[in-house]
């Protein structure tokens, strides 16, 4: 379990990434959800925490690779494959992330 | 229409075979594809490919299954050698002939030559194959190197070869690289990337010859000095792949003509890619190359141009630790600004990058991102909807935009 951020320092729409090994991006959509996946994309090297955000999609900000956060799938191409998630909850106001035990699951 | 035959197995090629399935095509598909490989995305070839931060099993651009799915026939290792007047039979290199209904131009482009690049130790970076050989060199030992031409590809070699520990020279023609491209005082800060990079860059240089008996040994310069080189990349700009259609049916002027749709002077062949001249341009972006097959293969299977490929130029550069990414059409005297981070004293982009825009008649035509990816995305789907608006104005129907 790995503490991200205060609740109160991640608004809605916005991402932070955190530098772990691999990196990961924590999301906070405009409906409040919180959702983490691994950072880079499955395509390039480019870092989801840096992309667009709309409703439960990103969108890579390099070749505009989209992913569904929920399910860590790809919506369209040019990414083929998921990015990982993981869970995440928050205590005592903080933001923590859960890794995810196995490489490709998406669930 | 019960054959398409798509010329070219690389990133376009594959998108408007992706399209064709998509769009409900259903009959005999057939791939042309100069290279032996199946297709694979060049952009890493200059870059973590070059590095060896990235093989060759992570450039594939369709896995197996998505492979069996296009259910296309595929004739690797063998160029297309013509198409007859009324577009319906490609002759292909080894003598072989395709009937078809219909024809998909995805040729591509060719790295343009230097006289006397046939030394040992000259390359070009436009395939795998010049990728490998070119990695192959690189990792004997260190090397001099010099790279011809400063634009994209010469850039991003040189910064690949300098991170290898190279003794790296990148001559540029211009007073400036990318100064067509990006403008002056943005060109300045890719010139300084370069020297923070530790890479010797001249400027205004034009080459005279290259030297060397049977392998390269320097490069001499219009101005009488020679550089002393083991390795010479020479980057100066494509040709694109159109020999094989001289006496079809079909315009060409640096590229294949074709409409706002990608449909070329016959309505059963379309071209799409960096072989593609599209109303007036030849983008030669990648994300072009994956945009244009969709209206190209709506036109193609309507038989006339229902709907435009019209979309809002983008490209990126990764050099030197550094990423550019540029969307819209840059024209000589644009005003630029830096609305979001700085450019230091130095030329450099700031600790945060920088986002710049260019104006024109008081509206931004053009934004560059350095190192600032989520500011650049933001100002690009402006510039997007903003163009999108101005086309819905100015066009009304039959033809409707697509994204």
């Amino acid at each position: 379990m790995i503490p991200v951020c205060r609740l109160e320092d991640l608004p809605e729409g916005e991402s932070v990434r955190v530098a772990t090994a691999p990196p990961i991006a924590v999301f906070r959509t405009e409906d409040g959800e919180l959702y983490a996946i691994d950072d880079t994309c499955t395509h390039q090297d480019a870092s989801l925490s840096e992309g667009w955000l709309e409703g439960c999609l990103v969108e890579c900000p390099l070749h505009a690779a989209s992913f569904d956060l929920r399910t860590g799938e790809p919506t369209c191409l040019p990414a083929r494959r998921p990015v990982r998630t993981h869970r995440v909850t928050v205590e005592d106001g903080v933001v923590h992330v859960h890794l995810g035990a196995e490489e490709g699951t998406a669930a | 229409m019960r054959t398409v035959t798509i010329v070219g197995a690389s990133l376009a090629g594959l998108y408007a075979a992706r399209e064709l399935r998509a769009q409900g095509f259903d009959g005999r598909l057939v791939i042309v594809g100069a290279e032996p490989h199946r297709p694979y995305d060049r952009p890493p070839l200059s870059k973590d490919f070059l590095t060896g931060r990235t093989d060759e099993s992570r450039l594939s651009l369709a896995d197996a299954d998505e492979t069996a799915a296009l259910d296309a026939e595929w004739l690797l290792g063998v160029r297309a050698r013509g198409l007859d007047t009324r577009g319906r039979t490609v002759l292909l290199g080894d003598g072989r002939t395709v009937a078809t209904d219909g024809v998909v131009i995805a040729t591509g482009a060719a790295a343009r030559r230097l006289p006397g690049d046939g030394l040992a130790g000259v390359h070009t970076l436009r395939t795998l194959d010049d990728a490998r050989a070119l990695r192959a060199e690189l990792t004997r030992g260190p090397r001099r190197v010099v790279v011809i031409g400063g634009g994209f590809i010469g850039a991003e070699t040189a910064s690949s070869c300098a991170r290898l520990g190279h003794a790296v020279t990148v001559v540029e023609a211009a007073p400036l690289p990318l100064l067509p491209q990006l403008g002056a005082r943005m060109a300045t800060v890719c010139a300084a990337l370069h020297r923070r990079g530790g890479v010797d860059l001249l400027t205004g240089s034009g080459v005279a010859a290259l030297r060397g008996a049977t392998t390269v040994t320097g490069v001499d310069l219009a101005d009488g000095r020679t550089l002393p080189a083991d390795v010479v990349i020479v980057g100066i700009g494509t040709v694109p792949h159109t020999a094989w259609l001289a006496g079809s049916a079909l315009a060409l002027h640096d590229g294949v003509l074709c409409d706002d749709g990608g449909v070329t002077a016959l309505p059963q062949v379309v071209a799409v890619g960096d072989v593609a001249r599209v109303g007036g341009t030849r983008a030669e972006h990648w994300t072009s190359a994956t945009e244009q097959p969709r209206a190209a293969v709506t036109n193609l299977l309507a038989g006339h141009t229902r709907v435009t490929a019209r979309t809002v130029p983008y490209f990126w550069s990764d050099q030197y630790d550094s990423r550019i990414q540029f969307a819209g059409r840059y024209r000589e005297g644009d005003a630029v600004h830096v609305t979001e981070g700085e450019i230091t004293d130095g030329g450099l982009p700031g600790p945060s990058g920088f986002l710049a825009r260019y104006e024109r008649d008081g509206r931004t035509v053009a934004v560059l991102g350095v190192d600032r990816p989520r500011a650049f995305m933001r100002a690009r789907r402006e510039l997007r909807r903003a163009e999108g608006q101005r086309d819905d104005r100015r066009t009304a129907a039959p033809t409707d935009a697509v994204a």
